[in-house]
């Protein structure tokens, strides 16, 4: 069994967070992915306000989804106004 | 200057020439002057201090943790049923490792209801990552807090002062307190090194890993076992600034004594009285007061004890289906010398009973006539 | 070109975090940043957002946070307004964040204590109506009727949901509001106002949970709407007493529009569903008379 012979003063006394999530990405959670269709897109950018990720971001006048960190969850999908998103499977989903 | 104070307000005193920041603090008998002297000294002005009326212990020390977190020096009192309501936040605070200190007035728990003085409250939360010391006079409850601050701060570990219900807490004694300048210099301003920072948010207490958990254990053991040498080096600069000397295990009348009572808190006033009782016979009597129970002091103890030597341990507190909790610490910590002392148990004074010189004489010549129980504590009563 | 956002651009949530799809409480939290700004503390007891805020040493917010046991989110953040009061620094904002848990049931007391001495916090609720961390056990908060792992059985929880609005009414605070995600920029007002006044503040949000209530995560504001067009939740404030509703649903949708969307409530009969018809009703007469 190997022993913890390390100068234990080497170890802070407490662990503080800080380093941002978004070093964790979560694309890999889905199982549909979120398409926005440019030609139907009033940039209403309803898809960024209500997106639980915070993973839309606006580029111009346009939203843009991360796939690096979206999970698929539709909701941006289901409040389209314009009827410009649909989920499609991800490939071998 | 010389005031006469009651054990309680001498902890209140300490707690306003420590410049406490937030006290949080609930009443319960009898700890209750604690928490009504630093309201009243909030009243007049005289403690500038944030004085936070929650309304349970569990909350005053949760309020404790967020202003501990805060950078804030902080303080609460408690006792008894107040304090194992408090038990997980006790946890909780040593885990964060938040300089909180509390004056813990011992009292006995219930069922049934119970008013006066045993160490079982206190002694109970013995695994929860909290330094201990135990106060046999007046005074020293007020210089221990001062202490207490210094120790804390330095190894971001709480310590709880304890001292006996009503015995010390209602009793008026004749007490020393500093001038504020000089406590100035033995206490500098609080400068926790993980006080919350507006400007560079981080999160506190959150989830780590397993191993990590291991890791900041095994820090926070580090941590209390150099509390050995931290205590004394405190309790030495406490001495040269106010002329007073504590150290974790204080002897009586020990280097040619053939049997050692071992007791704590006010008992171990009384017992000095029984010492010199026993003396007076011809007997070779000494005591030895513990004053720190955690970490315990187990290299101080050693260097009372002499081959052949017998403990008669008095304990005013136990662990049911096994022994006064004091003395199965020692029995651990002596169990690995080269020839240990033969440690005999004697339980007294639970619910607040009396420990007199007499009683404290008859567990001495007890143990001194062979009559103790290794393996068993004897139970003294007072009769009278 | 740059579009004009009904909420403020400035993002206090990290993408990456650990919630579920399509979470409530997540996207309440973003809200909420936006906001209460950076000079925030948050104080967090054990709930979803325990796990959500990041394991350490992560962070899924822009703002400090104070994880707290389960019982003493309103304590610890009281403690934490006072440890900055005390090192002078009156300005910012302290915030306990939980969930129905731990405010409708096991943190009520020190909730209770914090409102009564007028504490100067904000208290939020993110209220999804039963344990959702501990994988879904009924609450104070959870409904009647809805299934939950506790509430097994044909008919489901068989309480009412207690009136915790009712209860932090009785202790007079500063400032009370209801929120809920589908009218984010209604969240962010109420935040934003909440932050702003001195005092004990609660804000309480419906946060549709996609798992706890059984149903499609693409659902969670369309449900979060429901709920206040079913005038199943209403949108209010209440400042120094002086009640308002933010917003009339009109004619208002039968309850069932929201309930059957969610198979926590499968089991309901129609009678149930009547049932909770007439005591939405009830309700509104009395909140007509409130307004």
């Amino acid at each position: 069994m190997p022993r913890l012979d390390e100068d234990p003063f080497l170890t802070p006394p407490i662990i503080t967070g800080g380093t941002p999530m978004k070093a964790n990405k979560t694309g890999h959670w889905r199982s549909a992915r979120p398409v926005i269709h440019d030609d139907k897109c009033t940039g209403c950018m309803l898809c960024w306000k209500f997106c639980p990720e915070a993973c839309v971001t606006i580029e111009g006048d346009r939203p843009k989804i991360h796939l690096d960190w979206c999970k698929g969850c539709a909701v941006c999908v289901e409040e389209c106004p314009a009827d410009a998103m649909s989920l499609e499977d991800e490939e071998g989903a | 200057m010389r005031k006469t104070l009651m054990g309680n307000h001498a902890a209140a005193v300490a707690v306003r020439l420590a410049r406490t920041g937030v006290v949080a603090a609930y009443p319960i008998t009898p700890q209750t002057q604690v928490v009504e002297a630093l309201a009243e000294m909030k009243a007049t002005g005289e403690f500038p201090g944030r004085f936070v009326r929650v309304e349970s212990e569990h909350s005053a020390m949760a309020c404790l943790v967020g202003a501990a977190q805060a950078g804030a020096r902080t303080f609460t009192a408690t006792s008894s049923q107040g304090l194992a309501y408090m038990h997980e936040m006790l946890h909780w605070v040593s885990g964060a490792r938040l300089p909180v200190v509390m004056a813990e007035v011992n009292r006995a728990l219930g069922a049934p209801w119970i008013l006066w003085t045993d160490q079982t409250d206190s002694l109970a939360q013995r695994d929860t990552g909290w330094l201990q010391f135990y106060c046999s006079t007046n005074q020293e409850i007020l210089d221990a807090t001062l202490i207490a601050y210094r120790v804390a701060e330095e190894l971001l570990l709480p310590v709880m002062v304890c001292y006996d219900g009503f015995t010390l807490s209602h009793t008026y004694e004749p007490v020393d307190v500093p001038d504020q300048a000089l406590v100035d210099r033995y206490l500098p301003p609080i400068q926790y090194p993980y006080a919350l920072d507006i400007k560079e948010p981080r999160a506190f207490s959150a989830l780590p890993k397993p191993q990590e958990y291991f890791r900041l254990r095994r820090r926070m053991d580090a941590d209390m076992q150099r509390a050995q040498e931290e205590v004394a080096v405190a309790e030495e600069e406490f001495a040269e600034l106010f002329g007073r000397r504590y150290s974790a295990v204080e002897g009586y009348q020990a280097e040619d004594a053939e049997v050692l009572l071992v007791t704590s808190g006010a008992p171990a006033s009384t017992a000095l009285d029984a010492v010199d009782r026993l003396r007076a016979k011809g007997l070779k009597a000494g005591n030895l007061r513990i004053r720190q129970f955690r970490p315990f002091p187990t290299a101080q103890l050693r260097r009372f004890l002499r081959p052949g030597v017998k403990l008669a341990v008095v304990d005013r507190n136990y662990s049911m289906g096994h022994h006064g909790i004091f003395c199965e610490e020692i029995k651990s910590a002596l169990y690995a010398m080269p020839n240990p002392p033969q440690v005999f148990g004697y339980v007294a004074g639970l619910g607040g009973g009396d420990i007199t010189p007499e009683l404290l004489c008859e567990a001495w010549e007890d143990c001194a006539a062979g009559r103790g129980d290794l393996n068993a504590p004897v139970w003294l009563e007072d009769s009278r | 070109m740059t579009v004009k956002t009904s909420i403020p651009a400035t993002e206090g949530l990290s993408a990456g975090h650990l919630a579920c799809q399509g979470c409530g409480a997540t996207l309440s939290m973003r809200y909420a940043l936006k906001g209460l700004g950076q000079e925030t503390v948050l104080v967090i007891p054990a709930c979803c957002w325990t796990i959500l805020a990041g394991p350490a040493p992560m962070s899924s917010v822009d703002v400090n946070v104070v994880h707290s046991p389960f019982a003493c989110a309103a304590a610890t953040a009281c403690g934490v307004k006072h440890g900055l009061v005390s090192r002078g620094d009156e300005a910012t904002c302290v915030v306990a964040w939980g969930g129905d848990g731990g405010t409708f049931d096991i943190g009520l007391q020190a909730l209770s204590g914090a409102a009564d001495r007028d504490e100067d916090i904000l208290y939020v609720c993110y209220d999804n109506e039963a344990y959702m961390n501990t994988g879904i056990q009924r609450s104070g908060g959870t409904p009647r009727g809805a299934w939950t792992m506790t509430t097994p059985g044909p008919a489901g929880a068989d309480r009412p949901k207690k009136d915790l609005d009712a209860i932090i009414a009785a202790h007079r605070p500063r400032y009370q509001a209801t929120a809920t995600p589908a009218y984010a920029e209604d969240m962010v007002r109420k935040f934003k106002k909440a932050r702003a006044i001195k005092g004990f503040r609660f804000i309480r949000i419906l946060a549709p949970c996609p798992p706890g209530w059984k149903y499609e995560s693409g659902d969670t504001v369309a449900l979060s709407r429901l709920a206040v067009q079913t005038g199943m939740f209403p949108l209010w404030e209440s400042e120094e007493g002086r009640f308002r509703l933010n917003l009339s649903p009109g004619k208002r949708k039968p309850v069932g529009d929201f309930l059957r969307r969610q198979a926590r409530f499968r089991r309901l009969t129609a009678e149930d569903e009547a049932a909770i018809q007439a005591q939405v009703d009830a309700a509104w007469e009395d909140f007509a008379k409130r307004a």
